[in-house]
């Protein structure tokens, strides 16, 4: 099939401002968007930026918003998108060209949550015990890939770049809900703040961005459910 | 720019991460890699990591070390496999206690699941050894690796792409690195260097690896003098999505899914009669190949089917949740109701920078160390995996590894000092560089990866001859010809992915020559090196290890002893 790729182009080396450029692509039905952006970069234009590794939705490299939603370029086909499809870098993060955003902001917010496993008692001869019951409690934030899908797409991040964002409250809830770990109250101090959990107003944008599926509102609100019920400022 | 670190990482997958976690608490360390650590291929493991901790019937290290030698072939250091069988028990206990979220026992044990090629009893039948988190283990312990790296505040230089290996007089002084966000080189000046850099796949058109995996630190220390070891055995693991090459874990059979050819037939009974679709992933791969050969794929196709249907809804979504996401979105198919088109895809390299069991690269047949030069996981030959590498050892093999070289790193930094580095040690990486960004020639990278990846696919994958590799040796050569006229539409400095690709260009480009020629020399069939003109394994003549060395005059092979401590070589049954 033949498809019409509009991208947003900048490189603050040459440009003053982004701008579009159009590439025609003959695809086959079944590829990702990110064989057609291959194609654009190989053989119409070496020039264009953007990032990918793994192609298949697991690295988290090629984040991007297609058609005015956020997805990996990896994890969609193009003949789920149509003959015209509109490319732009991830919303709200700095762009460094063409589709490649500074992530350097997303990785201090994640690094601010002591997204690390504590437990300060001395390490068993062999594993610590957990029943699957309470393995299950945590498995779907488990799946994070820190593509940052789900924070370029919050309007609450929109409005105030000081939030945290969805993917690092993500990060947290892995752990805070970890029966094995024992830093729960540190990083709930962290997130009890007008810029934590607090600035999101259950949007539900970051649930229909991630890639991997997680209910990222229903995470937010449970540690949000843990600030006002159990646990004491 | 220049910087001083005690130990430069370069790779920050598990290999590379769990190396560092050894190194931070005692000297300064950087860990460089060329994507963000937690785009790291690692992350793309699912089935499980391999460790004889017994949680679900008797299992003993012993029987996991007998299983790594026949897996591979007998090419295996056994003094390497015992190691990795050993310490694999309490490296998966160390990431456990930081946090690695293992899918449970109903008594709260790490759960484990069968995987191909492990046995109990030396052989006798399918053991469950592999410890899992779902069908993303790989994630889980990228992520836990590099939690931890963060909660020790290890110092990061994302998205700096090696250029070069410093050595002077002998010894590994540092490395030169491209930033890409700004495309300016900097010296990185060390006691100690580790390579962790992963595989080498993406030489062939369907793999299962990353595009970042293009052997940047082989094909370095190959051009500055590094041999690179038993090259010749690349693995094709045998379920990847048909035409894409996205892998389809072995959990899947691990947990009873089977292989069938267009008559509806479990074929792999008449190949493996004892483990069946368990069998070590050179074997299956091959009977698929036959099977198609025969006429046996389905629809006349170059394709079987991974069929896990029967296995229900709940096992499906709970214990292959990524796999079945993966059919659905890039096949339509769904697992729990509809076989999976698969076909064999290439996945692992055997081989790679030589080294000894403490991660200390060895530059000849009498393992003479290059010091201060480390290499570990994938891009590494310890040798462990021999000619075949079992399902789960590549992850034991990051972590034993990893953390092996981080301590033998950290006794080097403690008795040496700071040598010198070489006048103008940024020289070479420039001038690369620049004669790439000005290249005034015709040639486009796109069209010689593409010629590269479909050459070594046809003529150096599954069945090996003779004529097909000669063929593809005058390919390779000729496009390393021809790459010296690309010409780039990119000159900028700020995230030049086509400078990048270029560069990777070359290194697959010499490494696939060095496959070629190794795989071309080795006139035997053994694990995943398979000679149509030669199918028998011959120990008389071929029990040793290659090492192919760069010269002026193209490769030089000489070969060393294969170690053999408990298990003598026998006929390889399953």
């Amino acid at each position: 099939m033949q498809a019409m790729l509009r991208i947003q182009r900048f490189n603050p080396e040459t440009d003053a401002k982004p701008h579009w450029e159009k590439y025609q692509v003959e695809v086959e039905p079944t590829d990702r968007l990110l064989d057609a952006l291959s194609l654009v970069k190989g053989y119409q234009d070496g020039s264009l930026s953007f990032r990918h590794s793994c192609a298949h939705g697991i690295c988290g490299s090629d984040a991007m918003t297609v058609n005015g939603v956020n997805r990996l370029a990896c994890k969609v086909l193009m003949k789920d998108l149509g003959a015209r499809v509109t490319v732009e870098p991830l919303r709200a993060f700095p762009i460094v060209k063409d589709l490649v955003v500074d992530q350097e902001p997303f990785f201090d917010k994640y690094r601010s949550v002591k997204p690390f496993f504590v437990n300060y008692d001395p390490d068993p001869p062999v594993e610590r015990y957990q029943s699957p019951e309470e393995r299950a409690r945590f498995d779907d934030t488990t799946k994070c890939i820190l593509c940052g899908a789900c924070t370029s797409s919050c309007p609450s991040f929109w409005g105030n770049r000081n939030y945290l964002g969805p993917a690092a409250i993500v990060q947290a809830h892995r752990f805070i809900f970890d029966s094995r770990d024992q830093a729960a109250d540190e990083r709930l101090e962290i997130l009890n703040d007008q810029d934590g959990v607090w600035r999101c107003r259950t949007i539900f944008n970051c649930v229909g961005a991630c890639p991997r599926s997680i209910n990222v509102t229903r995470a937010i609100g449970e540690i949000k459910r843990l600030l006002s019920l159990n646990w004491k400022v | 720019m220049y910087h001083s670190f005690e130990a430069v990482i370069v790779g920050a997958g598990g290999a590379g991460l769990r190396a560092a976690l050894e190194l931070g608490q005692v000297g300064s360390v950087a860990v460089l890699s060329k994507l963000y650590p937690t785009r790291s291929h690692t992350g793309t493991a699912q089935g499980g990591i391999g460790a004889a901790l017994g949680n679900m019937e008797e299992d003993l290290w012993e029987w996991h070390m007998f299983d790594t030698v026949k897996g591979g072939d007998y090419l295996v250091d056994q003094d390497v496999a015992e190691v990795l069988a050993r310490e694999a028990v309490e490296t998966v206990y160390e990431l456990e206690h930081w946090g690695l979220p293992f899918d449970r026992t109903p008594d709260g044990k790490i759960a484990q699941r069968p995987f191909g090629g492990h046995t109990h009893h030396f052989g006798q039948g399918p053991v469950r050894r592999s410890c899992y988190a779902a069908d993303r283990t790989g994630h889980m312990i990228l992520q836990t690796l590099y939690q931890q790296c963060v909660r020790r505040q290890v110092q990061f230089f994302e998205e700096y792409h090696v250029l070069d290996l410093l050595i002077q007089d002998g010894v590994a002084c540092g490395v030169t690195a491209y930033q890409i966000r700004t495309g300016e080189i900097h010296t990185f000046r060390a006691k100690t260097v580790l390579f962790a850099t992963g595989g080498m796949g993406r030489m062939f058109k369907i793999s299962s690896n990353a595009h970042a995996l293009t052997g940047d630190g082989p094909a370095i220390a190959l051009r500055r003098g590094v041999p690179l070891e038993d090259m010749e055995f690349f693995q094709f693991h045998p379920t990847g999505i048909y035409k894409m090459g996205i892998l389809i874990t072995e959990a899947v059979r691990g947990e009873g899914g089977v292989l069938l050819n267009n008559e509806g037939e479990r074929f792999m009974e008449r190949y493996s009669p004892t483990l069946k679709d368990l069998a070590p992933r050179d074997i299956v791969s091959r009977s698929i190949y036959l099977e198609v050969r025969q006429g046996r794929g389905i629809g006349g196709k170059d394709y079987v089917h991974l069929d896990a249907s029967h296995l229900g809804r709940k096992v499906v979504e709970t214990k292959l949740p990524d796999i079945a996401d993966f059919c659905r979105t890039y096949l339509g198919v769904d697992p729990a109701k509809e076989p999976m088109p698969v076909q064999p895809t290439a996945h692992y390299a055997m081989g790679g920078i030589p080294t000894d069991i403490h991660g200390r690269v060895v530059l000849d047949e009498v393992n003479t160390p290059l010091p201060g030069f480390y290499a570990a996981g994938e891009c590494a030959c310890a040798s462990v995996h021999g000619a075949n590498r079992l399902g789960t050892n590549s992850l034991v093999d990051l972590v034993v590894f990893g953390r092996r070289a981080g301590r033998d790193m950290a006794r080097f930094i403690r008795e040496n000092d700071f040598v010198p580095l070489p006048a103008e040690p940024e020289c070479q990486a420039c001038d690369e560089v620049e004669a790439l960004l000005h290249g005034a020639g015709s040639e486009a990278v796109a069209d010689l990866r593409q010629e590269l990846q479909q050459t070594m696919m046809d003529h150096v994958g599954v069945f090996r001859i003779e004529a097909q590799i000669q063929e593809a040796l005058t390919k390779i050569r000729e496009l390393q010809e021809r790459r010296r006229q690309l010409r780039l539409q990119d000159k900028g400095k700020l995230f030049n992915t086509e400078l990048l690709e270029a560069l990777e260009l070359g290194y697959l480009l010499d490494l696939a020559e060095v496959t070629a020629e190794s795989a071309l020399a080795r006139q035997e069939s053994r694990g995943a090196h398979s000679r149509e003109d030669y199918p028998e394994r011959d120990d008389a003549n071929w029990l040793k290890h290659t090492l192919a060395y760069r010269t002026g005059q193209g490769v030089t092979l000489l070969y060393k002893p294969v170690t053999i401590t408990r298990f003598q070589p026998k006929p390889r049954t399953y």
